[in-house]
């Protein structure tokens, strides 16, 4: 029923509103948009502060919490549920009810191949820029240009992944080994007399120059964070031990690596997550192709490529579901921090 | 930042706004640390050497590229860009030019303007709707309030990909928005909330309970006291949300592609320059300045924001 009256409003909603050629067109939408948005909330916190007394504050906080707890509900729980839905109806996502799509995605080599990737990307990335991004706050903590030197690590959080997928081909730029190399890696094969390599070609060489682009994001991420939780250890604490002559390494092994504990957990489990989307690099990068596809490009590929709306679903779904054992352990790693 | 939808506490957010800058080091004598002293105490001329190693690592990609943006087209394909240095006058503007230049076929003008036109409205209403929703969930009893702020807490762990297919249909068949600015905003918006308000919620629940109860006995509504009191009060919150939400916008794909295609009418940079390293890839004069204009705003927005950030924080003096 509700979806006759959004058909309505769809034909009322004239071209102009929707789509714009020119920059004063855009602009103009732009700001159209904002004042709409503007007008509408303003009607609606007018309508709020007329309600008065206990009933009418209850209506209040309806009002005040109502646009976005509606927006996720039909934006995000009702997709979602849908999508749920999809994923048992075949491959076209409109048949009868099967697990066909599931049954596919753990047998078919081509899948497997897939989910073989995403498992390298979620062991590798996070727990090797974790790593670096550790080591190297450890390294410059306190040291002279700090600041300066934690931007150069940092730096590429701020671009996209697009940006940085850009950068790195570059880096890996082939051309046959007699002709001047223009890639800096093929470039340095050459020049200890190695054959030039095709990087993003030659499986499974290739997904793991993929994940090296995530790590080179992600390493800022963790450096920032344990470099904050580094400093925040109690100087008393670092005192006592170094009063009791305690060896530079034990120090780091039984002092500082329990007491940065809940922020390793939340740096690994956050840059897991961020990995088990990754979506932009395999993108940009290669397409999916010559075996590099993981399970978010493969969700898009099948989805608007390929037409198969139910497989693509049933791989949207994985990730959800892949994504929830990450979460629980975190909550579970903090409760027992608190 | 495009890829983390941080689970993190505001705690995190602010100290690591506070870190990156380094800018307002605290005066008084130098703190020791654990770790540091690790450091040194293994090596010092060692430990210096590997973190300069790994900061030359981190930086060499971008420099290379950023080298080949200004040189011209044929060199860039014929030789390696380090090579470059030996000839410091062969530098040039002209792949910024065609990269920018209105009309031309690999204009990426337009596409620039289009993110402009998709992250501003895609960064002020989530905040909007957020900071609402917050201030109710915190401090407006209505029933089934905690149940609900549970529920929008959980939705933090859907992935957007779960979304994305049902929801194309309903812009394009149920709204009529399809391939419009009016679908990308809206779809941010829906995906930046759930982290958003649970982030200005904890914000909202540290501050002193006596302030609302204050105002309400000075006969304020909660209209009034939402934007006269806490919306000032919020600045850090929202500088911290705001910044994510920035970054994650600008730099997006996924949700560009899907909802928008290639036109250059909608289309973001990203799209576009994704594109082209798909159907001109050896077009390296394109790519590189391609790639830098869609990265200065980002970087640019995020340094300067990250001092004002700071600043807030110190003023506001957010947990303590």
């Amino acid at each position: 029923m509700t979806s006759h009256v959004l058909v309505g409003v769809a034909g009322a909603i004239p071209e102009p509103l929707l789509r714009a050629q020119s920059v004063a067109g855009k602009f103009f939408l732009m700001f159209f948009a904002i004042a709409l948005f503007a007008v509408v909330f303003g009607l609606v916190l007018l309508i709020a502060s007329l309600f008065k007394g206990k009933t009418g504050e209850r209506f209040q906080g309806v009002l005040f919490a109502g646009p976005a707890v509606l927006l996720l509900a039909v934006g995000l729980m009702y997709p979602a549920i849908l999508t749920i839905i999809q994923s048992f109806r075949g491959k076209s996502g409109e048949g009868s009810f099967s697990v066909e799509n599931y049954q596919q995605m753990f047998t078919e080599p081509e899948l497997l191949l897939v989910l073989r990737n995403t498992a390298i990307w979620v062991i590798l990335v996070p727990f090797i820029a974790t790593g670096v991004g550790l080591v190297y706050a450890i390294l410059i903590d306190r040291a002279r240009g700090e600041a300066f030197s934690k931007a150069l690590i940092f730096l590429p959080m701020a671009i996209s992944m697009v940006g940085a997928s850009i950068i790195w081909k570059f880096v890996y730029q082939y051309k046959q080994t007699s002709r001047p190399q223009i890639g800096l890696l093929n470039a340095i094969l050459k020049a200890l007399g190695f054959e030039t390599q095709q990087f993003l070609i030659n499986a499974p060489l290739n997904t793991f120059m993929l994940i090296i682009v995530m790590v080179w994001i992600q390493a800022g991420f963790a450096m920032t964070v344990l470099s904050a939780a580094i400093k925040a250890i109690p100087d008393e604490i670092l005192e006592a031990a170094k009063l009791d002559g305690v060896q530079a390494f034990k120090m780091f092994r039984f002092i500082t690596l329990p007491s940065i504990r809940p922020a390793l957990v939340v740096v690994i489990t956050t840059i897991g997550i961020g990995t088990l989307k990754v979506f932009d690099i395999v993108r940009t990068m290669t397409g999916g192709q010559f075996d590099t596809s993981v399970v978010a490009n493969e969700f898009y590929n099948q989805s608007f490529r390929y037409d198969a709306g139910g497989l693509g679903a049933a791989l949207a779904v994985l990730l959800f579901v892949l994504v929830i054992p990450i979460v629980v352990y975190n909550i579970f790693q903090m409760r027992k921090e608190a | 930042m495009s890829t983390l939808e941080p689970i993190a506490m505001p705690e995190k957010v602010s100290s690591e706004m506070e870190h990156t800058t380094g800018a307002p080091e605290k005066k008084g004598r130098r703190k020791k640390s654990a770790a540091g002293d690790a450091a040194r105490a293994i090596s010092s001329p060692w430990a210096s050497v590997a973190a300069i190693v790994i900061a030359v690592l981190w930086t060499i990609p971008t420099i290379g590229l950023l080298v080949t943006s200004f040189r011209e087209q044929r060199a860039i394909n014929t030789s390696g860009w380090w090579t470059s240095f030996s000839d410091p006058g062969a530098y040039t503007l002209e792949n910024y030019r065609q990269a920018l230049a209105p009309g031309s076929s690999a204009s990426l003008s337009q596409y620039f303007i289009n993110t402009i036109v998709i992250t501003i409205p895609a960064v002020l209403l989530p905040l909007f709707l957020a900071s609402l929703a917050a201030y109710a969930f915190a401090w407006m009893p209505f029933p089934g309030r905690d149940a609900l702020f549970v529920a929008v807490f959980a939705l933090q762990i859907v992935p957007l990909q779960v979304a994305l297919i049902p929801l194309l249909d309903i812009y394009v068949s149920r709204l009529g928005i399809g391939a419009s600015y009016w679908s990308v905003w809206l779809s941010h918006t829906i995906f930046a909330l759930p982290l958003a308000v649970f982030l200005i919620h904890n914000f909202m629940r540290e501050l002193p309970a006596e302030l609302m109860e204050a105002a309400r006995v000075d006969g304020a509504g909660h209209v009034t006291i939402f934007f006269r009191i806490l919306l000032p009060l919020l600045t850090p919150a929202l500088a911290a949300f705001g910044i994510f939400q920035f970054l994650w916008v600008w730099n997006d794909l996924l949700v560009s592609l899907v909802f928008l295609g290639g036109t250059p009418d909608v289309a973001p940079i990203t799209v576009r320059v994704a594109e082209l390293s798909g159907s001109r890839g050896s077009a390296w004069y394109l790519l590189s300045a391609g790639a830098f204009i869609s990265m200065i705003v980002p970087v640019a927005v995020f340094l300067a924001l990250q001092r004002y950030f700071v600043r807030g924080l110190l003023a506001g003096g957010l947990k303590g």
